[in-house]
């Protein structure tokens, strides 16, 4: 009885700091980023409170006819769309190449593989922005050598998100491999040696064996991947500002200029809400497609 | 025989992607020993013609980096030393404590993982601007200091610690905390190895959240400076990339030690996102 | 006060890592916060010296703000109170920080100082530091925009003189145009820029906003004229309908005879010596903006200096204004950066005055006038650009134009007007 008094009382006091901490500094401020985002806070709010006006839901309707918000909506979903597919494509082939039994040093490559991964994002993108560098950049080298003319990689509005996307790879193909990997340790080998009887090329093994055990991981990996990507910020902030011609702005980065260049914070708290309904139905899109995939 | 081919394919292929990996890498540190002005020609040198370390004299003497190297230094051991404190007993206490209300509690806390922190971000920032924790480290440090992930994650690897250990303990007459302090935490090592690195590789590499927070530059953080650097002097690619040596490779040199529990926590944290 | 600043600063090196280091330290002597943006931060640090021998128990610590960042860092800062106690403003953003009540009065400080007075200024510069009647900033240096252009390209064409008034600016591009051929034009006006149709705006009498800045005035007579010009230039198919991102190297391009009119600030100055070929110098000329008739305004831009209401230090501060505005800081500080100097006298110097393409600016300066003084403007300029930029490329008309504006201004001062009609103290 004494034993189950004190465990209830040390349980509270054991979380209490952490939830206390939690809640205070994230879920209070969720719930008020929903209320700011019903107001019409600006400069005048923050020079005197009294000039804070509840405006409804009149942020969100101007936000959804700002064609600005959209094309930042459009510049991400380009984003998720071209480097979620191109990331877990490079992350796979990685993961199936490392667990290959032909492998030597497999510590040393999975090592280097994953290093971008840890690498700090500020300073890799700057290291970025040389290398596309359209004139002295060692990538326009090298594909000058191939005969590819120079691209003006993040001057152009039509390379900068692609050059982006790259980059992005690049920085994170790493993570999604280390997952594949322990995934593909998880396929039975005699699933791969009943194939191997049956006469299957290595690619029909791959299509047969290897991607039907994956399924699982990849539709959790793609779903980490895309919440990730959609929240792309310090990339555009770096390396291209934004431009060139807005043509990199994204959800995230429209709402940093909003919230604090300009200081319209009931609007830039709008701006975060419909990011994260963007990534909820994105999400519940994404289960609903595995779910049917994956069933019966 | 019949297995060389692959063999040679195969490790080759792997050979082609580290080097796309850590070309950049490589050539970040090679021009950070260039001297002013020298990677600026065409075609760009891979190496440095005599090495110079002119950049990192400019960068430490004149931009004065030392400083955010200890402003980065310090939040990122500050940040991990609380993340341990209180993730580690709450994630304890989510696993193996029987108090009313647990379940609830801790669903709600996963709940919070599907909103994207940036939400909060505005709000906070009025906060701590209230509470006098804007522009200084306590506006950096106290987000940082409990999160779900971590709790997350303790919790995972604490549910595998028998109940009868701590039972026997109870049973004796031991203390909560003592429990705690002298069966748990032994145990919990390794995960706190994990969760250490993570919170240590996360404070560091931060960016958003301390540029909006610190104003004065002598509380940058490298990534903060790095980027107002980047703004200012651009043309001078050797110090920028002095600069991201120097931001890069103590995290770099981190992982490679402590790689093997970095990579135990990516997976448990992405079994149950 | 003593003076220790090589101790303090020792003493500041070892304690940065542990909190003590945001905390305020010791003072032995004052400490005086200066914020200055880009390449002006960087320089203005080499001229401190000078003023702590002058001003023994202060010290300066400069802090450089990328401009790009400038203004988000600004606001941050005064949300977060971690502004400085004096700070470079682009003169466009003080009536905004004005209306936060973040930048301190200075009429007093000027009404006592034998070094600032407001007679020595370019009266158009001097009115933008002036929000609601109250001075708020001391011009720094100073930036209007007028033309660049093809010397020989124009003596070509058959004008000796730069045109001085729209028509003969009309009459000028025609001729250009028909000689450089339909693979090249005779002006660059880059879409994504406000500031050509601004100047153009400003050489009228019409004011930008009506109703005490509530709204826009962009359907006046005046404004339509300015719009309608800027359009025929491209109807006629004198300008490209292009943003300066889609030009490529400007100087390669200008130095090539792809365009021959250019309206562009200070800074270029530099640039086009530095950047067009030596035995090119003499193909380019400055000149100032034609007006609708003979010469005509321009654009009243440049940096001033504010001393921020938070300060503890505000007389040190002014004594830093007053040391940056004596005419050899002026003059020296156009050495380093190209910025032209604000006070009229520094002119004097002949590097300076004795150059002709500065001394077309010594002329614009002196017909430079004020943007209007909301703080919503930026936000303002910007929309009117993109309208304007729909206008050109999509064929809109200029009364549908300027309807557009209008309609967009209003919308952005709707929280202004909102001020006004509560009697909030919305700055006029």
């Amino acid at each position: 009885m004494r034993g189950q008094i004190g465990s209830q009382r040390a349980g509270w006091l054991f979380v209490a700091p952490a939830v206390a901490i939690i809640g205070v500094f994230f879920f209070v401020p969720v719930l008020a980023a929903f209320v700011l985002s019903l107001t019409d806070f600006d400069i005048y709010s923050l020079a005197d409170l009294h000039n804070l006006r509840f405006v409804g839901l009149r942020n969100y309707v101007d936000l959804l006819v700002n064609p600005l918000f959209w094309q930042a909506v459009g510049n991400t979903l380009y984003f998720v769309g071209l480097g979620v597919p191109l990331s877990i494509a490079a992350s796979l082939g990685a993961a199936l190449l490392l667990d290959s039994r032909l492998v030597r040093f497999k510590p040393f490559f999975r090592t280097a593989l994953f290093a971008p991964v840890v690498t700090t994002l500020v300073a890799v993108a700057v290291i970025w922005r040389y290398l596309l560098h359209a004139r002295y950049g060692l990538i326009n080298y090298a594909l000058g050598e191939i005969g590819i003319g120079p691209i003006d990689w993040l001057g152009d509005p039509h390379w900068a998100m692609p050059a982006i996307v790259i980059f992005a790879v690049w920085k994170n193909f790493g993570y999604n491999m280390i997952i594949f990997v322990a995934g593909l340790q998880t396929i039975p080998q005699d699933l791969y040696e009943a194939a191997r009887i049956d006469g299957a090329s290595a690619l029909r093994r791959f299509w047969h064996v290897t991607l039907p055990g994956l399924g699982p991981v990849i539709l959790l990996v793609s779903l980490l991947t895309i919440a990730g990507y959609l929240q792309l910020f310090a990339e555009p902030y770096v390396m291209t500002q934004g431009g060139p011609g807005q043509a990199t702005v994204s959800v995230l980065y429209f709402m940093y200029e909003q919230g604090f260049k300009w200081w319209n914070l009931g609007v830039a708290s709008a701006v975060a809400f419909l990011l994260f309904v963007l990534m909820l139905g994105v999400t519940v899109l994404q289960l609903a497609i595995g779910r049917r995939g994956g069933g019966p | 025989m019949k297995r060389l081919l692959p063999a040679i394919a195969v490790n080759g292929l792997l050979v082609i992607a580290a080097i796309l990996a850590l070309a950049p890498l490589l050539w970040m540190v090679s021009v950070s020993f260039m001297r002013p002005g020298e990677a600026d020609s065409f075609p760009p040198p891979l190496l440095p013609h005599a090495p110079s370390l002119a950049a990192y004299r400019e960068l430490f003497a004149r931009q004065g980096i030392g400083r955010n190297f200890a402003n980065s230094l310090f939040l990122a051991s500050v940040a991990t030393a609380l993340s341990l404190t209180f993730n580690v007993m709450a994630g304890y206490a989510f696993a193996k404590l029987r108090f009313a209300g647990r379940d609830r509690v801790f669903q709600l806390l996963l709940g919070a993982l599907v909103i994207p922190g940036q939400v909060a971000m505005i709000p906070l920032f009025l906060m701590l601007k209230t509470l006098g924790l804007v522009n200084n480290f306590g506006g950096v440090l106290v987000p940082a200091a409990a999160g779900v992930f971590g709790i997350f994650l303790v919790r995972q690897y604490a549910l595998s610690i028998p109940d009868e250990l701590l039972e026997a303990a109870r049973v004796d007459g031991a203390s909560e905390l003592r429990i705690f302090r002298s069966i748990v935490l032994p145990v919990l090592g390794p995960i706190m190895v994990t969760l250490a690195t993570f919170t240590f590789l996360a404070t560091w590499n931060d960016f958003m959240w301390p540029l909006i927070v610190l104003s004065d530059d002598r509380l940058y953080t490298l990534p903060i400076a790095l980027a107002s650097l980047s703004r200012e002097h651009v043309q001078d690619a050797e110090l920028m990339m002095a600069g991201a040596v120097v931001t890069v490779a103590p995290v770099l040199l981190l992982f490679v030690v402590l790689q093997r529990f970095y990579i135990r926590g990516l997976l448990a944290g992405s079994v149950k996102g | 006060m003593s003076l220790r600043p090589s101790r303090r600063a020792a003493l500041g090196q070892l304690a940065a890592g542990s909190l003590a280091a945001c905390a305020p330290s010791g003072r032995d002597g004052e400490v005086l916060r200066f914020w200055a943006m880009g390449r002006e931060g960087e320089v203005v640090q080499s001229m401190m010296p000078a003023f702590e021998r002058a001003n023994p128990g202060v010290r300066v610590e400069v802090q450089q703000l990328p401009w790009s960042g400038a203004h988000a860092k600004l606001l941050t800062a005064f949300a977060g109170g971690g502004l400085p106690d004096l700070c470079q403003m682009g003169n466009t953003w003080l009536p905004e920080f004005t209306a936060l009540g973040a930048v301190e009065r200075l009429d007093a400080r000027v009404a006592g100082s034998q070094v600032v007075r407001a007679a020595d200024n370019f009266p158009g510069i001097w009115r933008t530091n002036v929000v609601d009647g109250g001075l708020y900033g001391i011009p720094w240096y100073v930036d209007s925009r007028l033309l660049f252009y093809r010397r020989d390209l124009l003596a070509r064409a058959g004008y000796a003189a730069p045109p001085a008034s729209w028509a003969q600016w009309l009459e000028a591009m025609t001729a250009i145009k028909r000689l450089v051929g339909p693979q090249n034009y005779a002006a660059l006006l880059p879409l994504n820029e406000y500031e050509p149709l601004l100047t153009l705006a400003l050489q009228q009498d019409d004011p930008l906003l009506r109703d005490r800045g509530g709204r826009g005035n962009f359907q006046s007579p005046g404004f339509k004229r300015a719009l309608g010009f800027y359009a025929e230039i491209f109807r006629r198919g004198l300008a490209p309908a292009a943003a300066d991102t889609q030009i490529g190297n400007l100087y390669d391009e200008f130095a090539r005879g792809y365009f021959s009119f250019y309206i562009s600030g200070p800074w270029n100055l530099g640039e086009f010596s530095r950047r067009l070929p030596a035995d090119r110098q003499d193909i380019w000329m400055t000149a100032p903006m034609p007006g609708p008739a003979g010469p005509g305004a321009g654009i009243a831009g440049g940096s001033s200096l504010v001393v921020l209401k938070g300060s503890s230090k505000k007389a040190a501060a002014w004594r830093l204004i007053e040391h940056l505005s004596q005419v050899p800081a002026q003059t020296g500080f156009w050495t380093l950066t190209g910025d032209l100097p604000a006070r009229r006298d520094a002119w004097a110097q002949p590097a300076l005055g004795g150059d002709p393409r500065a001394a077309a600016f010594r002329a614009q300066l002196e017909r430079a006038k004020a943007a209007p003084q909301a703080p919503e403007w930026e936000r303002i300029a910007t929309e009117m650009q993109l309208v304007a930029e729909q206008m050109v490329t999509k064929g809109m008309s200029v009364d549908a134009a300027a309807a557009e504006i209008d309609k967009r201004a209003d919308a952005l001062l709707e929280k202004h007007r909102w001020m006004l009609d509560h009697n909030r103290g919305a700055p006029a």
